[in-house]
């Protein structure tokens, strides 16, 4: 069962940046072989952490985007948990979410297609009263 | 923000025992104390056509939380049942991954 999910973690901020990429990297190479294909991975830079995590008040926010099955899901984020650089992270289901956004961006599209008819209709009989 | 939401508990609340339940946004006409209009709130998700409410959206996020970080109730902020309870899980995801506090200060 392929499902879309995205992990976003947190990597202590006191690491130097080319750890930081050799750490995606190593984790990005984790999925893959745990049987999930890594969609995008975003760095989404040093963040003030909105509460203390490990005593640090700030963190390097990274946000993955997988497809894979549960079990690849759940060996990447025992990786996570092992790993001591990551010192939170979060793993969320998108692809019922995404099914939903769809479903409401087609019905919305085919709402907008009908009001300018309608809108079209007065605008014409102001017109007439106009004249 | 939050300021503007704490003005708006002041003002009395419909009596429990009345059974018609007034709508934000039909105060001032039934129920003698009240003579003041108030404008009727509306959903901004449903207004702004905003879809998705991601828990990475921060700014977003934010404006539904008062200063301590507790989740702002729908019926001072007008946003309607759905999209509150989309609101009020990206909320606590948020909080999981420290981009909103538990509870600030």
């Amino acid at each position: 069962m392929q499902r879309v999910y995205e992990v976003m973690f947190i990597v202590r901020p006191d690491i130097m940046e080319e750890d930081v990429d050799k750490l995606i990297a190593t984790l990005q190479g984790n999925a893959t072989q745990a049987g999930a294909t890594v969609k995008n991975t975003e760095k989404m830079g040093k963040r003030r952490l909105a509460y203390d995590v490990k005593k640090f008040q700030e963190g390097l926010y990274v946000l993955m985007t997988l497809e894979g099955d549960g079990k690849a899901i759940h060996e990447l984020e025992r990786r996570l948990r092992v790993t001591e650089q990551v010192i939170k992270f979060i793993t969320v289901r998108m692809d019922e979410e995404q099914q939903r956004l769809e479903k409401v961006r087609k019905l919305r599209a085919s709402h907008a297609r009908r009001p300018p008819a309608e809108a079209a209709v007065p605008e014409t009989d102001s017109a007439a009263a106009n004249a | 923000m939050a300021d503007e939401s704490n003005q708006e508990v002041s003002t009395p609340s419909p009596r429990p025992q009345s059974r018609e339940r007034s709508g934000p946004g039909g105060a001032g006409r039934d129920s003698g104390g009240r003579k003041f209009f108030r404008r009727k709130k509306v959903c901004k998700f449903c207004v702004e056509k905003i879809d998705e409410i991601s828990y990475k959206d921060v700014r977003l996020l934010q404006q539904f939380v008062a200063e301590r970080g507790k989740i702002v109730p729908r019926r001072l902020t007008g946003v309607c049942t759905p999209h509150q309870r989309r609101l009020t899980s990206a909320i606590k995801r948020a909080r999981n991954i420290a981009l909103l506090p538990f509870s600030a200060r």
